[in-house]
Formats: C-alpha cells, sequence, structure tokens
C-alpha cells in the first residue's frame, strides 16, 4: 500500500493545503473568535513564590471603567469538579494533580493566576488588573535546583508502573563500570527552557446553555480537553465543544489543561457572557509548562577496542510541589546501544515552580544531551571516530524489551549523513581546524522516539461533485497533517488531491488522539487509509451493479480506481467519473467512518523512530562566539507521507536544536522565585541569521509492522540529538566540552 | 497600561510646550522601547506628545559637521551614503542593533534616549532603583551576566543598551537640544551619566527639553573604522560586549584612535587612556594589546559578569584588528 506514494511517477510533494489560509490570515485561531457580548479576561498573577493571601482588595479595579467583575478565590463560584485536598496533593511530594484555580488561598509558584479581572475591552481589563491589589503572607521558597537537589526523590509514576521509564533499571553487572578499562563520568545540565511558539495561549469561552459549554482553544488534543473540562465542570462529554482549528504552534505546552483556561471557563459562567483570555508573553513563561530544568549524570565504561561494556546513567528533573511531571528522559539509554550493563535512575525535585509539561523531543532530547555528548567524549577518550564508535555499538535488536526492530535503518542515516556534512574534513584531535580566524568542528548525535500508534477515527464522504471530504478531531499545531492525509487519501483513492478536503481541529468530528508525541500520521493516516479503501469498496460495489451504463457485466475484480475515475482493468476506453456514478445510482453522497487501532505487533517487535544530526561548527577562540555553518539531519521514520511538510519539520526541529544548544535559558532568580528572562529579548531563539542550510535526508523505507502506511512519526526525531552534535562539534573545534547548556560565548573564552 | 493623553506636534515650539508643566509627559516617537515599558507599566507617562511630524528628518552637511535629524530613522541613517562613506562607523553600529523592522522604526533621538534593558527594571514585583527610587538595585545581588564593569555604585549596575551611541561617543559627537528657553549644545559624552545615587536619572537632558540632533565633527576615520559586537546569537540581541574603533592611519603608524565599549557601563564607554596609547604607534597585534589592558583598567565584575573581564579586551583587540585590516 505504501509504495504507492513513491511508484507513481507522476508523484508531486504537495505544498500545504493551508498554506494560503495561514499567510492570508483567513485562517482563524483561539484569540480570533469575536461572539457576541464577548468580555475580556486579564489575570492576575501572585508575587510571592509561596504563602497564602491575606487579602485581595479589587475595589479599585471593580470600580474602574468597563470592568465587569474581578474573581479569585474570594469571591469564585463553585467549580464541582475540583478535587478537595484529601485527594489532591499539594505539599511537596510527588503525585497531585493540576492547580485549582481560585481554589484557595495557597500559592505554590510565582505568578500563579489567583485572580481574573473581567471587562468590556482587553485594555479596560489590563488596567483593572493593575489595580487589584494583593496582600500575602509569605513562606519560605524553594525554587533553587542545585541547591535542593538532595531532596529528590522516587516519581509516584515509578511505583505505579515498574517498567516506566522513571522506574529503577539495571541489566547486566551492577559493577560493570567500575572495571571498564576506559571510564568517562560527568554531569550534564540543561536549564528550563520555554515552548513558547509565536501564538500566545488563547482561550474563549462561551457557555451557550447553564450545562452547554463551546471554547475556542488553543490545544493539540481537541478530545482530551472536552474529557477535562466536562469533568471540571460535571456535565457530559457531548456538552463540552472544543474547537481548535489552527494551533499556531505549541511544542507541547498544548498538551495539558493549564489554569488560564479554567479561569476564562469560570469567568464566563460566572459573568454570563463569553470570555477571551489571551496570555501574554511574561504569562507563556509560568502559565503553560516548560521543559523542566534536569541534571543528569552518566558513568560509561568500555573497552580500548571500542565496546561499550557498561552505561549508568542518573536524571534529576524538577517537577511543581502540586503536580507531577515525568518523561522519558532515560529511555534510549536501555535501548540505543549494545552495552551489556545498564542502569538508569529517575528521581523528581518538586519545586515551587509551576507544573512542567512536554517540550518537543521532550525526555529523550534532555536525555540525549548527556547520552550523546558521553558517546562522544568515551570516542575521544579511546581516540576512536564517533560514528565508528556508535557503529561498533549498533544494536541489531532492542536489548531493553529483547524484541527485534520493526525496522531500523540508522546504519543508512550514518552513511549518507557522513557525505553530506563532509566528515572526511573532521579530524579525530580538537581544535586542529580553521578557517581564517574561525575554528572549525564537526558533530553528531543520535535521536530515538517510540513509533507510538493511537486510536483514530475519520469520517469521509464523496459527494456527486467528485469531492472527498474527511473529519477527524486530530488538531494541527503546524506539521501539516491536513496535507498529509490530503496526500495519504490521494494515493489511496486515485483522487486528486484538490479534490479532497481533510476538516479537523473540532471534538464535534470522529476521535482522535493528542498531536503530539509523533503520533498523528502513524495513527490518524491508518484510518483515512481504512476510510478511502471503504469508500472504494462502495464504489467498485456501485459501478459492478446494473445502474452503472459504463462497465456493462464487468466484475468487482477488475473494476478500478484511477485519477477520479472508476475503469476497467486493461480497458481505458471505459471510463466513468465517480461523480457520474454517484448521480447514475441517485446519489447525492456515500460515506463511511473507520476507525483503526494498533495492531498487536507491538508485543512482538520494538518499533521506533531513529534520526542522526551532523552539525559543522565555527567557533571564534577570542571571542567565544559559536555560529553553526551547516547541519545535516538524516531521519528514519518509515514512510515519509508529505515530503514537503516533513522536510519543514525537521527544519524545524534542527531549529529549535540550535536554540537548546546555543542559546535558550529561562534563568530565575532564587530570592524571589521569579523568572527575569520572560521575553524574546532576554529569552533567545535562533534567528534567521543563527540559521544555517539545513540539508535533510529520509531513507524512506515503509515500516509496515508499525502501521498500514509505514510511518514512525517525525516530529521529536526532528530535535532529539541536534543539540548534543552542536556541542560535539563545539568540542572538536575547540576542545572545550560544555556540559552545561546553552553553549554561551562565555563558556568558550 | 493606565490610561494617558495623547497629543501630535508638528513644530519643535510646540513639542517643548507641550511638555511644559507635565513632569509626567513624554515625546514619542517610534515607540520602540517607550511602548513596551508603558505595557508593563515600568513607565506610565501620563501625556504623549507624538513627535512624528517634526522636520526634524533630514542629515545633512553644513560646514565641518553632519547633522543628522533626531527623528532620522536608524535605518535610514545606516543606509545614507554620506554616512557610509564618511561616517561607517555609525553605519556598522547601527546595522549591530536591533531588527530591520526595529531600525525603521527607531529614530536617532529614541536610540539616545532608550532605556537600559536590565531585567529588574522591567520587572515591577522586583526591586530597582532605576524604576522606583529607594527600592534596591536587584541585578547587585542578583542576575547580573549583563550587567556593567565600569562606572557602577551600589544603587545601579545596569547598561546603557545603545550600539550607535557606542559609535556616537566616539566620533565626538554633539547632541543639540530645545528647551524653553532656545537651544543648548551637549558634548555627547556627557549626555549619558553614571548612575551614582541617582540612577533614575539616565542622562542629563532635562524633562521639558528635546533631542533635536546630533552633529558630528568631519573626521578622517571612514578608512579604518570597526564596530565589533559579541552577543548570545548572530543577530538581534543586545551586546554583550561591543567595541567601536575607529583609526586614522598614516601607513601603519596610528595618527589618530577612537575607541568606546558597549554593554559595559551606565552610558556609553569612551577609552580616551588607551586611545592615546595608540597614537604614534604602529598597528600591531601586541599594540592593541596594550591598549586593551589600559583599557580594562577599574574595570569591576559580579558574580555572573566576569567572563566581561576577559571578553572586553579580547573584543577590543579584534575591533582594532578589523579596524586596521590586520584580519
Amino acid at each position: 500500500m505504501d509504495d504507492t506514494f513513491f511508484d507513481k511517477k507522476d508523484y508531486k510533494p504537495l505544498d500545504r493545503v493551508d498554506g494560503r489560509m495561514k499567510v492570508t490570515g483567513a485562517a482563524r485561531y483561539s484569540a480570533e473568535y469575536t461572539l457576541p457580548n464577548l468580555a475580556y479576561g486579564v489575570l492576575v498573577g501572585s508575587t510571592i513564590a509561596k504563602g497564602t493571601i491575606r487579602s485581595i482588595d479589587s475595589k479599585a479595579a471593580e470600580r474602574a471603567p468597563g470592568v465587569i467583575a474581578v474573581i479569585s478565590h474570594q469571591n469564585v463560584i463553585e467549580v464541582p469538579g475540583y478535587q478537595p485536598d484529601a485527594t489532591q496533593s499539594t505539599e511537596p511530594k510527588v503525585g497531585g494533580g493540576p492547580l485549582r484555580v481560585f481554589y484557595d488561598n495557597k500559592v505554590y509558584s510565582n505568578d500563579q493566576p489567583i485572580a481574573i479581572v473581567v471587562a468590556s475591552s482587553l485594555e479596560k481589563a489590563q488596567y483593572g488588573a493593575s489595580l487589584v491589589k494583593v496582600q500575602y503572607n509569605k513562606e519560605e521558597h524553594i525554587t533553587d535546583f542545585e541547591a535542593n537537589a538532595g531532596k529528590a526523590v522516587v516519581a509516584a509514576a515509578a511505583k505505579k508502573n515498574p517498567k516506566s521509564p522513571t522506574a529503577d533499571y539495571d541489566r547486566g553487572q551492577k559493577d560493570a563500570f567500575q572495571t571498564a578499562p576506559f571510564k568517562v563520568e560527568a554531569e550534564y545540565v540543561l536549564p528550563t527552557e520555554m515552548h513558547n511558539p509565536m501564538e500566545l495561549q488563547a482561550i474563549t469561552a462561551h457557555w451557550e446553555a447553564d450545562d452547554k459549554l463551546t471554547i475556542y482553544d488553543k490545544v493539540q488534543g481537541t478530545k482530551t480537553t472536552q474529557k477535562t473540562f466536562a469533568k471540571e465542570w460535571a456535565i457530559p462529554d457531548q456538552n463540552v465543544k472544543v474547537i481548535a482549528t489552527f494551533v499556531g504552534g505549541a511544542f507541547g505546552n498544548g498538551l495539558h489543561s493549564w489554569p488560564h483556561e479554567s479561569a476564562a471557563i469560570i469567568a464566563a459562567k460566572q459573568v454570563k457572557r463569553p470570555v477571551k483570555l489571551v496570555l501574554t508573553r511574561e504569562q507563556m513563561f509560568t502559565m503553560v509548562g516548560y521543559r523542566p530544568r534536569t541534571w543528569q549524570k552518566i558513568q560509561m565504561g568500555a573497552t580500548k577496542d571500542g565496546k561499550l561494556v557498561a552505561i549508568n546513567h542518573n536524571s534529576i528533573g524538577q517537577t511543581s510541589v502540586y503536580e507531577e511531571f515525568t518523561e522519558s528522559t532515560l529511555a534510549q539509554t536501555r535501548m540505543m546501544y549494545a552495552s551489556p550493563s545498564v542502569s538508569t535512575r529517575y528521581r523528581l525535585l518538586p519545586l515551587n515552580v509551576a507544573t512542567p509539561i512536554w517540550m518537543r523531543g521532550p525526555g529523550e532530547a534532555t536525555g540525549a544531551f548527556a547520552l550523546e555528548s558521553a558517546m562522544d567524549e568515551m570516542a575521544h577518550a579511546i581516540g576512536m571516530d564517533p560514528i565508528e564508535f556508535r557503529i561498533l555499538n549498533y544494536t541489531e535488536s532492542d536489548p531493553d524489551k529483547n524484541m527485534p526492530w520493526s525496522t531500523k535503518f540508522l546504519r543508512e542515516c550514518y552513511e549518507e549523513g557522513k557525505k553530506r556534512i563532509g566528515w572526511e574534513n573532521r579530524k579525530l584531535k580538537p581544535g586542529l581546524l580553521r578557517d581564517g580566524e574561525w575554528l572549525v568542528g564537526y558533530g553528531m548525535g543520535t535521536g530515538t522516539f517510540g513509533a507510538n500508534r493511537g486510536p483514530a477515527t475519520i469520517h469521509a464522504e464523496l459527494n456527486k461533485d467528485g469531492n472527498l471530504v474527511m473529519h477527524c478531531a486530530i488538531t494541527d499545531i503546524g506539521p501539516g497533517t491536513a496535507t498529509a492525509m490530503v496526500q495519504i487519501a490521494s494515493n489511496t483513492t486515485g483522487i486528486a488531491t484538490e479534490k479532497i478536503v481533510f476538516h479537523l481541529g473540532s471534538s464535534e468530528f470522529p476521535n482522535a488522539g493528542l498531536q503530539g508525541g509523533s503520533s498523528t500520521v502513524n495513527s490518524v493516516g491508518p484510518a483515512v487509509q481504512a476510510a478511502c479503501n471503504a469508500l472504494k469498496q462502495q464504489l467498485i460495489t456501485m459501478a459492478a451493479g446494473k445502474n452503472a451504463s459504463a462497465f456493462g457485466s464487468a466484475k468487482p475484480e477488475d473494476i478500478m480506481l484511477d485519477q477520479g475515475n472508476m475503469q476497467i482493468t486493461g480497458n481505458m476506453s471505459a471510463k466513468l467519473a465517480l461523480g457520474d456514478l454517484l448521480k447514475q445510482n441517485n446519489v447525492e453522497k456515500i460515506e463511511t467512518t473507520q476507525e483503526s487501532k494498533a495492531s498487536e505487533n507491538g508485543k512482538q517487535y520494538s518499533m521506533n523512530a531513529f534520526s542522526m544530526h551532523f552539525a559543522m561548527v565555527h567557533v571564534h577562540p577570542l571571542t567565544g562566539q559559536v555560529r553553526v555553518k551547516k547541519i545535516v539531519c538524516c531521519a528514519d521514520a518509515g514512510t515519509i507521507v508529505s515530503p514537503k511538510t516533513a522536510e519543514s519539520q525537521m527544519i524545524g526541529g534542527a531549529t529549535g536544536g540550535i536554540g537548546m544548544a546555543l542559546m535558550e535559558d529561562a534563568v530565575m532568580d532564587h530570592r524571589f522565585g521569579r523568572y527575569v528572562t520572560k521575553d524574546f529579548g532576554d529569552y533567545h531563539v535562533p534567528v534567521h541569521a543563527d540559521v544555517p542550510d539545513i540539508d535533510v535526508y529520509f531513507v524512506n523505507k515503509p515500516d509496515l509492522l508499525a502501521d498500514p502506511v509505514g510511518s514512525k512519526g517525525l516530529g521529536e526525531i526532528a530535535i532529539i540529538g541536534v543539540a548534543p552534535a552542536i556541542a560535539n562539534a563545539v568540542f572538536n573545534a575547540t576542545g572545550k566540552r560544555v556540559r552545561e547548556l546553552p553553549i554561551t560565548p562565555d563558556k568558550l573564552i | 497600561m493606565i490610561q494617558f493623553q495623547f497629543e501630535r506636534a508638528s513644530t519643535v515650539k510646540a513639542s517643548v510646550n507641550a511638555m511644559v508643566n507635565n513632569g509626567n509627559a513624554r515625546f514619542i516617537a517610534g515607540g520602540t522601547n517607550l511602548v513596551d515599558l508603558m505595557k508593563r507599566n515600568v513607565m506610565t507617562p501620563t501625556k504623549l506628545v507624538d513627535i512624528n511630524a517634526v522636520p526634524l528628518k533630514d542629515i545633512q552637511q553644513k560646514n565641518g559637521v553632519i547633522s543628522i535629524g533626531a527623528l532620522a530613522l536608524n535605518s535610514q541613517v545606516a543606509d545614507n551614503k554620506i554616512i557610509q562613506e564618511k561616517y561607517p562607523l555609525l553605519s556598522k553600529a547601527l546595522n549591530a542593533g536591533a531588527s530591520a523592522q526595529i531600525r525603521n522604526m527607531a529614530t536617532v533621538g529614541g536610540n539616545i534616549m532608550q532605556r537600559t534593558r536590565c531585567s529588574y527594571f522591567y520587572d515591577t514585583t522586583l526591586p530597582c532603583n532605576k524604576r522606583q527610587p529607594g527600592s534596591g538595585c536587584g541585578a547587585l545581588d542578583g542576575l547580573n551576566r549583563m550587567h556593567a564593569i565600569f562606572g557602577t555604585s551600589k544603587d545601579c549596575i545596569a547598561v546603557h543598551p545603545s550600539d550607535m551611541c557606542v559609535a556616537l561617543v566616539a566620533l565626538d559627537a554633539t547632541v543639540v537640544v530645545a528647551g524653553p528657553k532656545g537651544e543648548r549644545r551637549i558634548p555627547f559624552e556627557e549626555f549619558h551619566r553614571l548612575p551614582g545615587s541617582q540612577p533614575a536619572k539616565d542622562n542629563t537632558l532635562q524633562n521639558n527639553e528635546m533631542i533635536i540632533s546630533v552633529e558630528i565633527p568631519d573626521n578622517e576615520f571612514n578608512k579604518n573604522a570597526h564596530y565589533f559586537k559579541v552577543r548570545d546569537r548572530a543577530s538581534y540581541a543586545f551586546a554583550l560586549i561591543s567595541v567601536a574603533a575607529a583609526l586614522n592611519m598614516d601607513g601603519k603608524v596610528i595618527k589618530e584612535a577612537r575607541l568606546a565599549m558597549g554593554g559595559v557601563a551606565h552610558k556609553p564607554w569612551r577609552l580616551k587612556e588607551a586611545e592615546k596609547s595608540l597614537v604614534g604607534k604602529q598597528a600591531t597585534e601586541e599594540v592593541f594589546k596594550q591598549a586593551a589592558e589600559i583599557a580594562m583598567q577599574g574595570a569591576k565584575a559580579y558574580k555572573y559578569n566576569a567572563f566581561k573581564l576577559k571578553l572586553g579586551p579580547n573584543v577590543i583587540v579584534e575591533a582594532l584588528k578589523n579596524a586596521a585590516g590586520l584580519v
């Protein structure tokens, strides 16, 4: 089935089907819905990191022009779904649950939303918010990770599931590291990083009836969001409608429900008007998750011939005091390389900060920085080429699960990437290559992420104009979901792409999971395929029936679909347009609803996507400036359904990796427990001048054990391994090993 | 943002008059900094006087000087043929600042008047003597990686963020201002001030005065000038350290030198002693290193900006090497 993508000679990569809407402003984002009688909300954040609210003086705000209400724990209506303290952890320990906004007077982190000012215009709400006066009983907060690392604990998730990457893990011999001929022991630190998508988090909440809620919300899952707020308000799921037709980037911060969403919904209910709430850029640093600061330590042992004998990998990640957040920082250490002995220890440090959330590549990107840096350190220690070292320790099956890979074409990535980056120019010894004043270095890093497939349902209909229209609740945060699905549908049916429409981003549409964890094409794609095949079958049956004049007595097995027509195999002259077939049968449309789910193959095969990133950098020896001059990204992601958007996704991931390696750093002043970098002036992401030519190569071999489309997912592996590739290139250029990101000029002089 | 009055003025006189009797009025031109500050309630003017209609955009050569109108856009100045030919240092410094979009909005006067980007100044919940006198300096014992190493006080260690001003102070520019009593000329080096015990005052401009132009005297620095800026990314970031270097060379011998640093002080930091050390010497890396050593005398680091003590002389040497054509 998959091969049809590439076997067709006339196959042309599709431009983004919604690209024109996006660049002309026709695409509507969550903040752009204007409803009659709309009011505007602005959140007031706490200015302490821990304590209780003594009083909130909102009189001046309430008197300000246009202010409709100031809502806080003092006057909030009851939220039926809030669980009382007994069932929800509020003390520094793991477990817990999401922040219950306006629930009580407790403050757990700085800039925690403590009130919402609702007014007739945004400006009036902003002004009102500036007039709210809050008195606190301040308590001593804990935000300093390094000073409190000793307080890290085992995650509740690890206790629940001993197979989780958060649980303690040991294979092989315990003392393997101690007795290894070559040892690398190093600590790595990844700072807190913010998703900071271009689009600010926004919600417009509208209670259409007392028990019927519609929200236009920036989320990555319409169905999960529907369930969350149905539960919060104790109403049936179908009474909550979630619209997220367009999402302007998210990188993971739409995977969770956040206090501002609850606040807007509460406010809309309380003032009996629709309420729009758009976060400020500063609030994006404190209210919608982030990549948690993570400390890691690796002990790696190898023989002089370059065979790994042991990897011990420990990590501590931060979370909030009220809600546990865990990620798979240590997962790849267990399966990436053929090390007979591996131990991992995952710990959590609850601090007076807001809850983190998966950020692109999530834990794997964090873990890869340590693992792939350590691999580079070991290759250097042995005096071996880092690619050779990796190939020597290549795994032909998953050493963690003891299963064969469904597919793994990482070797192909190494080979192609080497050629494209010009690896032969690299010197084994660092600091030897120069280009004018600049030092030159080459580095690499590997990435992997599970090919996670979930259930998805598609409703598809073909109407008598020959147009194919599909619906699915999945969201699109930018990778080009509709484009890929149109491509799959066209390749399955032969219908021209311009006659196919894919509607997404509404909880009213058939079920799909979150757009996250690189799971969209391999979950929704097979459902599209199934729906298209079902329609095809209906058409063939119809064409073989008595009302299809063109085909006389042709048998169903001889009838095929090609380019929007029914045809008889071997007889190109007999041709009937799909729409005409429907008209001849007096049918307005035919339709089907098809669900697709993960198969049982996961019980026998380990399914993962792989990537390999190469970087060539220049480093100025006197000023410490790093310029990434070239990046090559090679990916084994199974079938590449939509080459153009897939390439864009890799470019975006590599760009995120440059930010991770060289500039992203959310810095907190622990005296106040407050970030001091909270806008794009202080929190740096790459600008155009930082992004070089990014050369993308796809192995493009289908993995039909993973799913019938053959796709393994791309979003995460696009960034996993990029940061260590750059850090390793900087080492190769300078001989300086920076183990705490980002690699800013001050660390290199 | 709080409510404020908005008034348009189309002459210098009307602009100045609009400020009289209102200590909390501010001029607005490009608004690239002031609007941000107002959105965060860091600055809360009760009145804005829009001066964009005042005819102060021209760049003209007069006897012995070039005069740049206060409302000339940063991009307009950077792209101006005369500036590029005769004052390339200024053009290079301008292009090292901000982004193309901001340079298209920001004016010369606004660039001079921009406030520090110190994070403590920007967050109204944190202490800052510049924003709220007497509240303390958050950066002193806080996160001061971006902060000053010269001319600091216990009350403020903020830096002036401009690139343009570093070039202007090096080129001995003069700021021409108009007030209720007429015009006044302020040497660029005396325009911005050190924080001392009054960090709320960035400069020596009186509240009812308005910058009308900047003048740069003719010079012989056009062949050997360089602006070297080190920042945390390739573009669109404030300087960790920047250096404006301009040399008047006779063969390999330095006849005259101008040196100034950005990202190191509450004002663009002119390095006169280092300049003197270069005069009459051959342009060599060794000579530049000696000048850099002189330049860094008296520098004082804080917890997170000690790297500037090492980076500073390196950037001076690199800027001078580039200016002298040694790179």
